[in-house]
C-alpha cells in the first residue's frame, strides 16, 4: 500500500532523510518510531506531497507522489504534528472547507462529516469555534480531518502528543478501530505505543532505518538489555570490590549519591538474572544492601544503542572481567577513592603555589 | 470542473475568516466612511460651483457632475485602496503557514494555481463589495440632480477602481508568501504600494524614456480615461497584466516553497 524506497532528503549538505527504505501492506498499522529530528516529519511530509524529496521513490496506494501528486494525496489522509485548524471557524464548518477541497462529493458530504464527527468523539463541540476549544479537542479535530474524505491511508505524526492520559487511551483506541480498513503510519516517541497499537516498528534515527521489528520483539529485546541498580551502605570502592567476579555481570557504573550511600549500575550477560547473585556478593562482603531495582532502559538508550553501534560493540564483545573492572578511572569514583596518592599531592601543592606569587604582587604594589 | 469547486471552496473559506473577524468589517466600514467624507467634498464644491454666477463671455462653463464629484472620488478612493489592500492581502498566505493550516492546503488534492486563485478572488470579492457598497453614495445624484447623471462612467469607473485594486492585492498576495509574519507582510506591501503609487506622479510629456515607463507602471494613471467613462483596451490589457504578473509570482513562490521547506 506504501512503497517508500532509498528516500533522501537534503537541504544543503545535511541529509535529514538519507535512504530511508520500507514498505507497508493494506490494513497494517506501522509505528514509526525516532528521537526528535530523526526524519520521521520529513519522511512523512515527503509521502504527503507537502514536500518533494531529493532523489529516491515512494508510492501511496499505488499512485507514485512525485509523478502523480493529486491521486496520491486523494488517498491519504494526514494529520500534520500541529492540528491544521483554522482557531477562527467552528467545528462544523472546519470540517466542511476540509471535504470540498479534498474533493469529497457534495451529496456524501454530510454524511461523512457527521461519521468523522462521531469516531473523533466531537460531538459536543461541533459547534464551538476552534480557538475556543481544548488542545485535546483539536488534536480530534485534526484526526476527524484527517479520517473524513474515507482514504485508504492514514498518515499520523504524533497523534497523541499533548493529550492527557484519558485522551491517549481515547486515541488510541480510535487508531485501532481505524487499522484493517485503513492503512496507517503512525510516528511517536513513545514506545508503549507503538506496542500497543502497531503491528510493526521501524526505528529511524539520524535519516537512517536502524531497525525494522515486531513491538513483541523490540520489547523483548529491551527487557533483556535492561540494568540493575543497587543501593548500599559503603564506599564506592569496596562495594564495586565486592562485586568482582560475580558471574554474568558485564560492567558495573558506580557513583555516590545524596545520602553518601554508594550507587551501582549493573549491567547483565543477555538473558542473564544476576540480581540474586550479586545481592549474595554484597551480604558475604558485610555490606548493607539497602535497595535493589530492576532498570528497563528507556527508549533514549535503545537510540544510543543503535545509533551508536560501533561504541556500544566494543564494551559488549570484549567483556574479559580484569578489562571491565580495572579502568575505574570514571571520574566520580577517582574522586571518591582515598587510595589514590600522586593526584591530591599535585592538587595540594598547585594550590600552595598559586597565591604565594600573589602575595608578593601585592607586596611590591604596596 | 473540480477545478472551480476547489478555487470555490478557498473563496468560501477567505469569506468565513474575512467575516469570522473584524478585517472585513473595518475594511468596509473606513472604505465607505472615506468615500462618503470625499464624495461630501466633492458635492460641496460642485454646489458652491453650480451657485456661482454663470453664462456671460469669459465665464466659467457650466460645471459637469462626472468632472466634478464622479472623478475626485473615485481618484481619491484609488489612493484609500493603497490602503485597504494591505488589510485584506496579509494574511492570505503569512496567516496560513504560521498557523500549520499550510500543511492542510498543501497535502490536499488541488493544485497551488487553485490555492493561489482561490485567495486572490476571496480578497478581490470583498473588495468588490465594498466598491458597491459605497456606490450608493451616488444614489442621491440620481433622484435629486437635473439633468439625470449619465451611469456610465460610474460603471467603467468603478471597473477601473475594481482592477486597480485588484493589482494591489495580487501583489500583496504574494508578499504574504514570503513571510509567516502577518504584519511584516502588510508593511512590506504598504511601502510597495505607495512606492508604485508615486510612480504615477512622474507622469509628464517631458520626461525622458526611462522615466516614462516607470511612470506607466504607476496603476493609478491607467484609471484616468476609465473614469472619463471611456474604456480603452489598453488600461485594461494592462490591469489584467500586472494581476497576472502578481499571481504568477505568488504561485512560483508558493511552489519554491514547497522546495525550500
Amino acid at each position: 500500500m506504501i512503497e517508500v524506497a532509498d528516500l533522501r532528503k537534503s537541504y544543503g549538505r545535511f541529509d535529514a532523510v538519507s535512504g530511508v527504505s520500507f514498505t507497508v501492506g493494506k490494513g497494517e498499522i506501522l509505528g514509526f518510531l525516532g528521537p526528535n529530528g530523526a526524519g520521521k516529519t520529513t519522511t512523512m511530509r515527503i509521502l504527503t506531497g507537502f514536500m518533494p524529496a531529493t532523489s529516491g521513490r515512494a508510492s501511496v496506494a499505488g499512485f507514485d507522489v512525485f509523478k502523480s501528486p493529486l491521486e496520491a494525496k486523494r488517498s491519504v489522509g494526514y494529520l500534520p504534528e500541529t492540528p491544521p485548524v483554522y482557531p477562527d471557524l467552528d467545528v462544523t464548518s472546519y470540517l466542511d472547507f476540509c471535504a470540498r477541497i479534498k474533493g469529497v462529493k457534495s451529496a456524501d458530504r454530510k454524511a461523512r462529516i457527521d461519521r468523522a464527527i462521531e469516531k473523533a468523539r466531537l460531538g459536543e463541540v461541533r459547534g464551538k469555534l476552534i480557538g475556543r476549544l481544548s488542545k485535546g479537542y483539536r488534536q480530534r479535530v485534526g484526526i476527524a480531518q484527517a479520517i473524513l474524505a474515507d482514504p485508504p491511508v492514514l498518515i499520523l505524526d504524533e497523534p497523541t502528543a499533548g493529550l492527557d492520559p484519558q485522551q491517549i487511551i481515547e486515541t488510541r483506541d480510535l487508531i485501532k478501530s481505524l487499522g484493517g480498513d485503513h492503512t496507517i503510519i503512525l510516528s511517536t516517541h513513545i514506545l508503549p505505543e507503538v506496542s500497543m497499537t502497531c503491528g510493526r516498528v521501524v526505528i529511524i534515527s539520524k535519516g537512517r532505518v536502524v531497525a525494522e521489528d515486531t513491538p513483541e520483539n523490540l520489547t523483548a529485546r529491551l527487557s533483556s538489555k535492561g540494568a540493575v541498580r543497587l543501593e548500599v551502605r559503603a564506599e564506592t570502592r569496596t562495594a564495586f570490590d565486592a562485586l568482582r567476579g560475580v558471574e554474568g555481570i558485564l560492567t558495573v557504573n558506580p557513583r555516590k549519591n545524596g545520602s553518601g550511600n554508594a550507587v551501582l549500575e549493573l549491567q547483565a550477560e543477555e538473558g542473564k538474572d544476576i540480581r540474586a547473585a550479586a545481592a549474595r556478593a554484597i551480604v558475604a562482603a558485610n555490606i548493607d544492601l539497602l535497595s535493589m531495582s530492576q532498570v528497563s532502559l528507556s527508549l533514549e538508550d535503545v537510540f544510543l544503542e543503535l545509533t551508536t553501534k560501533d561504541a556500544a560493540g566494543v564494551t559488549e564483545v570484549a567483556p574479559s572481567h580484569s578489562e571491565i573492572f580495572s579502568p575505574i578511572a570514571t571520574a566520580p569514583m577517582a574522586a571518591s577513592s582515598p587510595s589514590p596518592e600522586p593526584e591530591p599531592s599535585r592538587a595540594e601543592s598547585s594550590a600552595l603555589e598559586g597565591p604565594a606569587p600573589q602575595a608578593n604582587d601585592t607586596k611590591e604594589t604596596n | 470542473m473540480s477545478t472551480f469547486t476547489n478555487i470555490g471552496a478557498i473563496v468560501r473559506k477567505e469569506w468565513q475568516h474575512y467575516f469570522g473577524s473584524p478585517i472585513a468589517y473595518a475594511a468596509l466600514f473606513t472604505w465607505n466612511l472615506l468615500f462618503s467624507v470625499f464624495f461630501i467634498f466633492a458635492l460641496n464644491y460642485f454646489l458652491e460651483a453650480s451657485l456661482a454666477p454663470q453664462g456671460g463671455m469669459g465665464g466659467p462653463p457650466k460645471p459637469n457632475i462626472n468632472e466634478w464629484i464622479f472623478r475626485p472620488t473615485l481618484m481619491n478612493m484609488a489612493v484609500v485602496a493603497l490602503f485597504v489592500a494591505p488589510m485584506l492581502t496579509m494574511r492570505l498566505f503569512a496567516e496560513e503557514q504560521r498557523q500549520g493550516t499550510w500543511e492542510l492546503l498543501a497535502t490536499s488534492p488541488i493544485t497551488d494555481w487553485q490555492i493561489v486563485l482561490g485567495k486572490f478572488f476571496g480578497a478581490v470579492s470583498v473588495y468588490a463589495l465594498m466598491i458597491a457598497t459605497s456606490l450608493l453614495n451616488f444614489a442621491v445624484l440620481f433622484v435629486y440632480a437635473d439633468p439625470r447623471p449619465e451611469w456610465k462612467p460610474i460603471l467603467t469607473g468603478a471597473l477601473a477602481l475594481l482592477l486597480m485594486g485588484s493589482c494591489f492585492i495580487a501583489l500583496g498576495g504574494f508578499l504574504s508568501t514570503l513571510t509567516r509574519n502577518q504584519i511584516v507582510a502588510g508593511i512590506l506591501s504598504f511601502c510597495l504600494f505607495l512606492a508604485i503609487w508615486t510612480l504615477s506622479w512622474l507622469d509628464n510629456p517631458m520626461a525622458s524614456d526611462p522615466v516614462k515607463v516607470l511612470a506607466y507602471l504607476g496603476v493609478t494613471n491607467h484609471m484616468d480615461d476609465m473614469v472619463k467613462g471611456v474604456l480603452d483596451t489598453k488600461d485594461i490589457v494592462f490591469y489584467l497584466s500586472f494581476i497576472g504578473f502578481g499571481l504568477f509570482l505568488t504561485q512560483q513562490s508558493v511552489e519554491s516553497r514547497r522546495w525550500r521547506e
